[in-house]
């Protein structure tokens, strides 16, 4: 059977992938494809309805669904192809895919260029290994928000929800609203895990009891979940003996945490961070296989929609470039690493080259709360090519820093670009 | 009037299934109930899914025996019902010098109970055979004819062909109580009613011991549940190429690391007894166990990449072996007594049950025989059960074939184990049909991967609920009362009204 051939094939309709695509064709690719698993564009935004996105890119306040129809109209309007409710099988290091669904069978596609838009799935109860019964009623936050918004089913009445993560919390004020009772959120780690304004619009606002280093001991109930027993941690995340309580409710939420999907970029030979779970990226979003980006929550778990979009555009634009052999090679690549206080930074090289004609976003995520102001800077050698100051550094808050041209000769001359991030 | 059978088997677990499947070929009119929702949904649901060569059970004792006598039966059966299996072998492999000669005890005691294909290997052999052993192996002992399966897929298997060759499965229905005709067993009492029948075959698992109660025999032997719990690791870390028990313990085979049919690795399990027959739940300290037990073995296991836990019952006995000499408590029980007429007895049938139920099956066609049973064969008995097509087992033109005459196969619903719709539709409107969530599960792979149904959930709800003719809302995760959904959200509710 003779393969199609694109000049862009985007895997993931979601904020990345669309973004990447819309990109990728007003970069001058003709062919550009995005494939996605479900009936429609938009990925996991059309169940977020809550709002909140948009705030950086449109300068608007707008929910999910909204947000995700601009950009469907957008790719519409610049007439890219899409495959829906089609499922990517295989991915090959040349670019070669795959694609399975009810209408079109089993297909075969080659790509000038790809780009892995997967964004991420949500860690599970046997990822963070929690002990006792296994009935139904222990769901991830995320399964708990299609039922709720896209199918329009209550998954309880009576919820706990472990983990301070954002979904958790959108979801525990969502529930709310529709008469559900949430008990209170466990959070294991001493801070919260989401961002703060989700704390406050989400908790706060509904009185709803957050308990930092406090974990799920045990689930009771062989049927449907009948209670949790809650236990508080010491600093090393250890039980303390006495502080056991039991919580009766029906419905044990997850959010404990998202993990790039990178199954079909590991088929591909893509490399990945095994603190990120992501891909290695240059600044280009290009992987170490040439002709392989990678955009959005795929690399590396964003907090914010809008810098997706912005990751989408930058590898779209790059993937355009590469399908028509104008993606130059860079003259040299600088490792970027975390230092002080950071867990990690992307992308993981720049090329000073491509600096030198704009600026280039440096994201990283802190690795302890400092709750002061601090700085954030990235130094080359002894040389401190930037910084900026912030008010406060959070695990839950990414942390942007822009790199500007005026850096590059100063780059030019390194190897490795640290970030640190430190009480002011 | 009761309906009248020539058998009832009271339980649906791999060893009552199998008994059906091997009786189902004679011109019997055979019942077999099963209490929950689903056959094979307690001990053979969850263990470590090994056919076992036969060296560990004592020299003389009935498990020694069926276990043996099971093994070469495997592969005619895997062909002919068409379940997962694979040879592989397996290995037990000690660590460290002070482990070696276990080895050899283990090694004599398999010659003695007639296990073929065994060798002892160096280290420098098992390194090379399994890179990712603990280097300090200092030995190990291979027996070829260990092997893996699926031990829900070969429960399954066997049920339906059962039910293909016209036995009856009611599930959902509970053994209550024997009829008697004096010492005559003339029936059984449930909560779907009574049923009569001139046999019964007691293949309770867990419960053995209250149906044999039941029946006045044996009132001293005592089923004590020992609780095994398991990890399981995701296969894209790496994939172990073979079975790996440690040196045995006094209680049990000890936690091993083996890879499965599905290419995932399972380590486990923990041995604990208990009182009650229910609790399966997992521990800190039981999973804690596990991984420590793995890591001997295997020192690259990290609990990063554990993608499942779980935790099985064993049906562990008190039944002296009658073999004359041989000092020995827990063995088998597959008799029919003399103190009651019409009843099969199997009774503590923990590992290698799995393992032996071939034999055992077997076995309680040669008591009927025995006892007086004039068996005869059905003309048209059919022992083969036709595989359903599994999408991620097929080639890519195999998939084009299969979806072009029923493009259900051509939408994936399950992303890790790339499960498609048309697969659980057919486990839906299969013999032994899948009613509930963990139903679709045991029987596609779905949601057994990393994603542990994150995904699939609310669409395989919605699949399940559309070709069952039920709300979504009656849509369960295992039957009963385990109901996924509570009600519509207000939306919903205002717009129904």
């Amino acid at each position: 059977m003779n393969s199609r051939e694109y000049d862009v094939v985007v895997v993931g309709s979601g904020p990345g992938g669309l973004a990447a695509a819309i990109a990728a064709k007003k970069n001058g690719a003709e062919q550009v494809l995005v494939i996605e698993r479900d009936l429609e564009l938009g990925g996991i935004l059309l169940q977020c309805i809550h709002n909140g996105f948009g705030v950086e890119v449109f300068k608007e306040d707008l929910p999910g669904p909204s947000y995700a129809q601009r950009f469907i109209k957008e790719a519409r309007d610049l007439k890219v192809e899409a495959l829906l409710d089609s499922m990517v099988l295989e991915a090959s290091s040349d670019r070669r895919l795959f694609v399975t669904s009810r209408q079109g069978g089993i297909q075969e596609l080659q790509a000038k260029a790809l780009i892995f838009a997967m964004g991420c799935r949500e860690r599970t109860r046997a990822q963070v290994r929690l002990p006792g019964t296994r009935p139904a009623g222990v769901f991830t936050a995320g399964t708990a928000q299609r039922w709720v918004n896209v199918e329009g089913f209550m998954p309880g009445k009576r919820f706990v929800i472990l983990g301070s993560g954002d979904i958790g919390m959108i979801m525990a004020r969502r529930l709310t609203f529709e008469g559900a009772k949430v008990e209170r959120v466990l959070e294991i780690m001493p801070y919260l895990s989401g961002l703060t304004r989700n704390y406050v619009q989400c908790l706060q606002d509904y009185g709803i009891p957050l308990q930092l280093q406090h974990t799920v001991k045990r689930i009771i109930g062989n049927q449907r979940v009948e209670a949790i027993e809650s236990v508080a941690v010491d600093d090393r995340w250890q039980p303390i003996p006495g502080s056991e309580e039991i919580i009766p409710c029906d419905t044990l939420l997850l959010s404990v945490g998202l993990i790039p999907e990178n199954e079909l970029s590991r088929q591909a030979g893509v490399r990945l961070d095994p603190v990120t779970g992501g891909p290695f990226v240059d600044n280009r979003f290009q992987t170490n296989v040439p002709g392989v980006f990678a955009a959005g929550n795929v690399v590396h778990v964003y907090d914010l929609v809008d810098w997706v979009t912005e990751a989408g555009y930058e590898a779209g634009k790059s993937a355009a470039l590469f399908a028509q052999g104008k993606l130059a090679k860079p003259s040299k690549l600088v490792r970027v690493s975390a230092g002080e206080n950071v867990r990690y930074v992307v992308p993981h090289t720049i090329d000073p080259a491509a600096l030198a004609e704009g600026s280039i976003a440096l994201q990283m995520r802190v690795r302890q709360p400092i709750e002061a102001p601090v700085w954030v800077e990235a130094v080359a050698g002894s040389q401190q090519l930037t910084r900026r100051s912030l008010p406060y550094a959070r695990p839950g808050e990414m942390v942007t820093l822009n790199l500007k041209p005026e850096a590059a000769e100063e780059l030019q001359k390194s190897d490795k670009l640290v970030l640190n991030i430190r009480k002011r | 009037m009761p309906e009248n059978y020539d058998v009832i088997i009271i339980g649906g677990g791999v060893v009552g299934c199998m008994t059906a499947r091997f009786l189902s070929r004679y011109q019997l009119k055979i019942l077999l109930i099963e209490k929950e929702e689903d056959i094979g949904s307690g001990t053979s649901a969850a263990n470590t899914a090994l056919i076992h060569p036969g060296y560990d059970p004592l020299t003389g004792s009935l498990k020694a025996a069926l276990n043996v006598a099971a093994v070469p039966m495997w592969q005619q059966l895997a062909s002919e019902l068409n379940f997962a299996y694979e040879n592989c072998g397996d290995y037990v492999v000690a660590i460290g010098e002070e482990e070696l000669p276990k080895l050899d005890a283990l090694y004599q005691r398999g010659i003695r109970n007639g296990v073929p294909g065994m060798r002892l290997l160096s280290a420098d052999e098992m390194r090379v055979r399994e890179p990712l052993i603990n280097p300090l192996v200092s030995g190990a002992l291979f027996a070829e004819t260990g092997a893996m399966c699926d031990p829900f897929g070969v429960t399954l298997a066997a049920a339906e062909n059962a039910v293909m060759n016209g036995v009856t499965i009611l599930r959902g229905t509970a053994f209550e109580g024997f009829i008697r005709d004096g010492a005559r067993i003339i029936g059984i009492r449930t909560n779907r009613g009574d049923f009569s029948c001139r046999w019964a075959v007691n293949a309770a698992g867990l419960y053995s011991d209250m149906v044999m109660h039941q029946a006045g025999v044996r009132p001293e032997f005592r089923i004590t549940p020992r609780k095994g719990e398991y990890l399981i690791i995701d296969r894209a870390e790496f994939q172990l190429k073979s079975v790996y028990f440690p040196v045995p313990t006094a209680v049990s085979k000890g936690i091993l690391a083996t890879a499965t049919v599905h290419g995932n690795t399972v380590l486990g399990p923990t041995a604990l007894d208990q009182e009650d027959k229910t609790d399966k739940t997992n521990t800190p300290e039981g999973l804690a166990e596990v991984l420590a037990g793995g890591k001997k073995l295997v020192p690259a296991v990290d609990v990063r990449h554990v993608i499942a836990i779980f935790a099985g019952l064993r049906a562990a006995g008190n039944a002296p072996c009658e073999t004359p000499g041989v000092s020995y408590n827990q063995d088998f029980i597959v008799e029919i007594p003399r103190s009651v007429q019409g009843l099969v007895n199997l009774g503590g049938i923990e590992s290698p049950g799995l393992s032996s139920s071939p034999a055992i099956a077997k076995r309680v066609v040669d008591l009927l025989k025995d006892a007086g049973e004039t068996l005869k064969e059905k003309k048209d008995w059919d022992p083969i059960h036709p595989a359903r097509p599994q999408f991620r087992h097929l080639t890519h033109d195999q998939r084009r074939q299969v979806i072009a005459k029923d493009d259900r196969y051509g939408r994936v619903v399950c992303r890790c184990e790339n499960v498609t719709e048309g697969e659980i539709i057919a486990e839906i409107h299969s013999p032994v049909p899948a009613c509930s969530y963990d139903g679709i599960k045991r029987r596609t792979w779905l949601g057994t991967g990393r994603c542990q149904g994150g995904f699939d959930l609310p669409r395989v709800t919605h699949i399940l609920a559309r070709e069952l003719g039920i709300s979504e809302l009656e849509v369960s995760k295992k039957g009963a009362v385990s109901r996924f959904l509570l009600r519509p959200t207000k939306e919903i509710e205002a717009a129904n009204e």
